[in-house]
Parts: C-alpha cells; sequence; structure tokens
C-alpha cells in the first residue's frame, strides 16, 4: 500500500510496548498505528501511562519490550537526538538563558544550513505563531500563551514527522485554551505533520483530535473519533472519561430487530443498543442529553420526580429521582420545545434505545 | 516592618559586625597603641605594605586560594552531577556522606590526617599539600551548592536540547553547564574564602617557606598586636567581603550567562 505514494511511509507504529517501573506496569502492551498526518490523542487521567508512552516515544524511556517504528525505521534503541521526532514540553523548557530566535535556531544546528537559511527559518517559525518581532526577548518576557507558541515553534523547527505533545494547552488558562485550541489544529493542518498530544481534558481532546486513544492503568482501552467513543464507549471506563454518563445495571434480554435488547433493570424492562449473550449482566449508558423528560403521561416512559433543573444558558440540567432511590441526570438543550417542568413534578422519562448503549458490567 | 523588628535586627547586625568595625576603625589609627585613639592615619598601610614577609605571605594565601578553589570548583561540580545525575547506582548514599564529612569533621582531625598522609607518601609539605589540603575540605561545599542548583534545574531542559539532536556533550556544554554557572562560581568563590582564612588546616600541612598570611598574623599577633595586623586584617576582610557579595549575587541572579 505505501509503495505507492511517492513520500516516503513516516507513520508511527507501536507493537505491544510495554514499560515497568519496578513492580508498576506503567505502559502494558500498547500497539498503535497511526495514519499519515493525523492529529491523535491519548487520553486519560494521570498515572494512566499516556506520558511515558509519549516519552518513549521520544526516547527519554526506554521500553522492556515492544517495538516503536517510524515507517521503515526502528526507533526503540535510538537515543532522543538521533529520533527524527520533536516534543513540546508540558513545562515547554524553553532555555531561559537564550533568547526567542536562538530557541527556536537551538535545533536547527548540525542539519547543515547556512546562516542565512537559519534566520529565514526562524523567521518562518515566528510567523507561523505569529510572534515576529519577538526575535531577542528572553523566556521570562514573555506571557504564558506566547511561551506556548514559542515552545510549539520550537519543536516544529526540524520540521519533524511527527510532533509530540504534552499537555500542550495545560498551563494556559480557559480562555486562552479554546483560542489555541484552534490555532493548534490549524498549524498541524497546514503542516501535515501527525501529532500525539497527550491530554487528561477530554473536551480538549474531542476539540483537537482526529482519533482518541483512552489509556486506563497502562493500557490503550479504546481507539477510535471522539464522536464514536462518547456515543459507543467500550466500557465504563471511557464512558464516564468522555463526559456525564447514567449507568444502570441490568441482564441482558432477547433480541429485537435492529441490534435493539431488551435489559431487565431496577426500573422495569429497557430497550438498548448493543450486543451480547442473554442472561449476560450488563450496565447500560446513557448520556443525559439521551434522556427526554416531559410533563407526567405525555409519553411512554419512566416516571419519576423531578429535584434538580439548572439552568445553564444553552441547556437545562435536570435530576429526576426514581422510584427506588436513584437518580438519574438528563440535559434539554435550550429553547426546548414545550414547557420546561417545574422542580417537585412527577415527570415522565423517555429512553430511547438507540441512546442506550449495553456494556459489559 | 515593625519597631520590634526592626531594632531586633539592628542589634543582631550589631552583635555581629560591632568587632569588626572596631577592628577597621583602629586600622586607621595613628597611635602605636593599638587600644587608645590617637587620630585618624593611614600610616599602618604604609607600613603593611613595605612588610616583605607578609606581602610573600599574602601572595602565598592567594596563590593556594585560587589553585585550591579551582579545583574543589571541578571535583565539587562534577561529584555533584554524579549524584544527582545517575539515580541510584551502588554505594550512593556511602558516596554522599564522604563527600560532605569534610565539612563538619573537625579541622584538627583533617588537618592532623592530611599530615600523617604527607609523611607517610613522603610528600614534601608546601604549596602543594596546602592546595590539595584545602581543595580536599572545599570540594564537599562545592558539592552542596552546585548541588541545591542542580535539583532546582528542569530536567525537561536537558531533555529538550536532546530532543532537538544535541549529542550528550552539547547538551552540558550549551545547557547544563551556563545553567549552572552562576553555582559553580558561587562554589568557586566559597572555596576561594574558606582556603584564604583557613589557619588551622594550613598550620599543619605548611612547610617552611610556605607560610599563608592567617599564619603570619596569628603568629605576629603571639607577639603582641600592633595596628599593622589591624591594617591587613582589614585588606583581608575587604576582600573576601567583595568575594561573598560576588557570589551571592551570582546565585541570586538566574541563568543569566547567554
Amino acid at each position: 500500500m505505501h509503495a505507492s505514494t511517492l513520500l516516503p511511509d513516516q507513520r508511527l507504529r507501536l507493537e505491544r510496548v510495554t514499560k515497568r517501573f519496578s513492580a508498576h506496569t506503567a505502559v502494558d502492551a500498547v500497539s498503535l498505528d497511526l495514519a499519515e498526518g493525523e492529529f491523535f490523542c491519548l487520553l486519560g487521567p494521570s498515572g494512566c501511562g499516556k506520558s511515558t508512552l509519549l516519552r518513549m516515544v521520544a526516547g527519554f524511556e526506554t521500553p522492556d519490550s515492544g517495538t516503536i517504528r517510524l515507517g521503515e525505521t526502528d526507533l526503540t534503541a535510538l537515543p532522543p537526538h538521533r529520533r527524527p521526532v520533536n516534543m513540546m514540553f508540558q513545562s515547554y523548557a524553553l532555555f531561559p538563558h537564550m533568547s526567542v530566535a536562538a530557541n527556536l535556531a537551538y535545533g536547527l544546528k548540525g542539519l547543515g544550513l547556512s546562516r542565512a537559511q537559519v534566520a529565514g527559518r526562524v523567521k518562518d517559525l515566528l510567523r507561523l505563531v505569529r510572534l515576529e518581532g519577538f526575535e531577542a526577548r528572553r523566556p521570562d518576557k514573555l506571557s504564558g500563551g506566547q511561551r506556548q507558541r514559542v515552545a510549539l515553534a520550537r519543536a516544529l523547527a526540524r520540521e519533524p514527522h511527527l510532533l509530540l505533545l504534552d499537555e500542550p494547552l495545560g498551563a494556559l488558562d480557559r480562555a486562552l485554551r479554546e483560542e489555541t485550541q484552534g490555532e493548534l489544529r490549524a498549524i498541524q493542518q497546514r503542516l501535515g505533520t501527525s501529532f500525539v498530544v497527550v491530554t487528561h481534558d477530554a473536551e480538549e481532546a474531542m476539540a483537537l483530535a482526529d482519533r482518541i486513544g483512552v489509556m486506563e492503568r497502562g493500557r490503550l482501552v479504546q481507539v477510535g473519533p471522539a464522536r464514536a467513543l462518547y456515543e459507543r464507549p467500550a466500557n465504563r471506563y471511557v464512558a464516564g472519561l468522555l463526559g456525564d454518563v447514567n449507568l444502570i445495571d441490568g441482564r441482558l434480554g432477547r433480541a429485537e430487530p435492529g441490534g435493539i435488547r431488551s435489559v431487565e433493570t431496577a426500573f422495569g424492562l429497557l430497550r438498548a443498543s448493543g450486543e451480547g449473550e442473554a442472561g449476560n449482566a450488563v450496565v447500560i449508558a446513557i448520556r443525559p442529553e439521551r434522556l427526554v423528560v416531559r410533563g407526567e403521561g405525555a409519553m411512554e416512559g419512566l416516571s419519576g420526580l423531578l429535584t434538580e433543573a439548572t439552568f445553564l444558558g444553552d441547556r437545562i440540567r435536570y435530576r429526576v429521582e426514581m422510584a427506588n432511590g436513584t437518580s438519574l441526570r438528563a440535559s434539554a438543550a435550550l429553547p426546548t420545545p414545550g414547557p420546561i417542568p417545574t422542580v417537585g413534578e412527577t415527570v415522565t422519562l423517555g429512553v430511547p434505545a438507540e441512546g442506550a448503549w449495553i456494556l459489559p458490567a | 516592618m515593625s519597631l520590634f523588628a526592626r531594632s531586633a535586627l539592628t542589634l543582631a547586625l550589631a552583635f555581629l559586625y560591632a568587632p569588626i568595625l572596631v577592628l577597621v576603625a583602629y586600622s586607621f589609627n595613628d597611635s602605636k597603641l593599638v587600644t587608645v585613639w590617637g587620630g585618624f592615619s593611614t600610616r599602618w598601610y604604609g607600613v603593611l605594605f613595605r612588610d616583605g614577609p607578609l606581602i610573600a605571605a599574602a601572595l602565598v594565601s592567594l596563590k593556594v586560594a585560587v589553585l585550591s578553589a579551582s579545583i574543589a570548583g571541578v571535583l565539587g561540580t562534577l561529584a555533584a552531577l554524579a549524584l544527582d545525575r545517575h539515580g541510584r547506582f551502588w554505594g550512593r548514599g556511602a558516596y554522599t556522606g564522604l563527600l560532605y564529612a569534610p565539612m563538619v569533621m573537625p579541622e584538627v582531625i583533617t588537618g592532623l590526617s592530611l599530615l600523617l598522609l604527607f609523611v607517610g607518601i613522603g610528600l614534601d609539605r608546601g604549596i602543594a599539600t596546602l592546595v590539595i589540603a584545602h581543595a580536599t575540605f572545599a570540594t564537599g561545599f562545592v558539592a552542596v551548592v552546585v548541588g541545591a542548583r542542580l535539583k532546582g534545574l528542569d530536567r525537561s531542559l536537558e531533555e529538550a536540547a536532546a530532543d532537538l539532536g544535541a549529542g550528550p556533550a552539547r547538551v552540558f556544554f550549551g545547557i547544563t553547564l551556563p545553567l549552572i554557572a552562576p553555582a559553580v562560581a558561587a562554589g568557586f568563590l566559597l572555596a576561594f574564602t574558606l582556603s584564604l582564612d583557613d589557619l588551622v588546616i594550613a598550620s599543619f600541612v605548611s612547610g617552611p617557606g610556605a607560610t599563608t598570611l592567617p599564619m603570619r598574623i596569628y603568629s605576629q599577633v603571639r607577639l603582641g598586636v600592633n595596628p599593622e595586623i589591624n591594617a591587613a586584617s582589614t585588606l583581608l576582610i575587604a576582600a573576601v567581603g567583595v568575594v561573598v557579595l560576588g557570589a551571592s549575587w551570582l546565585t541570586g541572579r538566574k541563568g543569566a550567562i547567554a
């Protein structure tokens, strides 16, 4: 397949990469194939092994087993300074004793470029991150956002085939973060470089990535586009990581046409999407926005008491207490068609089968 | 600052520096008697600069201080790097203890043991033995100062340099060394002053023709204090003061060396 393309294949391939720190397995047999020019996010809470995996690709940690390849090159045993891969550090790691221009030019040494070529390249990089005129500044005379952009430009200076970014937006405040997400995405698309971003922020991962890889205790548990992970999580961990979710325990019943199954739950028989053997213990995952809240008797569904209705501008969030004492969370986009039920009212919860996903218990 | 804090600070500073100020003041005393004020004069500085043996002793001290501080600077920096960078190697704890022990060892013991060593290996006592002895006990101080700086150094700076294609040598000389340079310089200056004012160890390990300034001053004081010694001491204080101020200025500013 890649013999037919003109450019040499430079895709990252991880094969059963494992890293142990004494008794603790930080990264457990992770295999992953990146597409050309892909924006990939490794998502997980701190300590899930995502940073260790990134550091192994950069060369700062050596895997105990497994291989890391970039195209045909085996990177596994190469020291960091010989890898055609660059990294943007969480702390930015700008050299404090050098100007912005010297920081950007640092990686250009040894590439056989003339002084004029280096100067031109530095100028291009400054234009790329909109920092023209900041050449002579020291890093400590820059704002957080400017430092972040210098770090990005410096990591791109050597035109790597693959750029690794460790929590690239972690140190920025909220407003700046959203703006920078767009910029990061735009730069990635303009350059066509593959990006691998490590983040603990699901919203950020969804905003940035073509595909997300969710890590849990060293293992890569699910890989896919944001929407697939959000709507079809592989397990309750992924479901909870990507957003708010109602989890309802149950037992799988018979199959209906169209991939719909009935599931016996504490709330009675529910219909949900998914597969499995009848009689198995399962969990139904329902995103709050999939639950429909209406006045009592307005439709078929579960009956419950509305205990909370929080106005959030573009949507309203409900909490509905069910007959067995547990609560379900629902939300509706505003403005809603029809009247908004009031707190204390008995409401009917509609559970559409295509919005209820069956997960292994 | 409250009145209490201000007066407490004033008293503390007075306690520390009053003796030194008295000494400095009396170095400008015209009288031959140390304790009687006879008017302002710089005559004792003139006497001092015509005192051949004292000048010779000062030159010996300076030479020993520069050489031993240089050796201690290099060895201490290397030791700090080894302790900070090579994780938990076998014997790390023992090595750390051995490095820092000379700092708390009574100087009499250090001096005596060095003397026994030099006699044992048949090394003639003189400037060389002074340099070795001073480098020995100053290395630990340099290692402490440089080690503190290394601990505060963001490791990702070195990783970033390696990531940008720099081999280990370029990382060390281009990133690590410039960033710890203020601490290395401060360690050097600390070692320099330690050597300059050492009397005890020098008394053990120096030989004929290698009398340091503190040794010379001490031997003269035994025959009676005269204002010339005050003048010599004032100059010594000035030299040490300049060096210490330089060291704290170096450690205070952050990586400003390009």
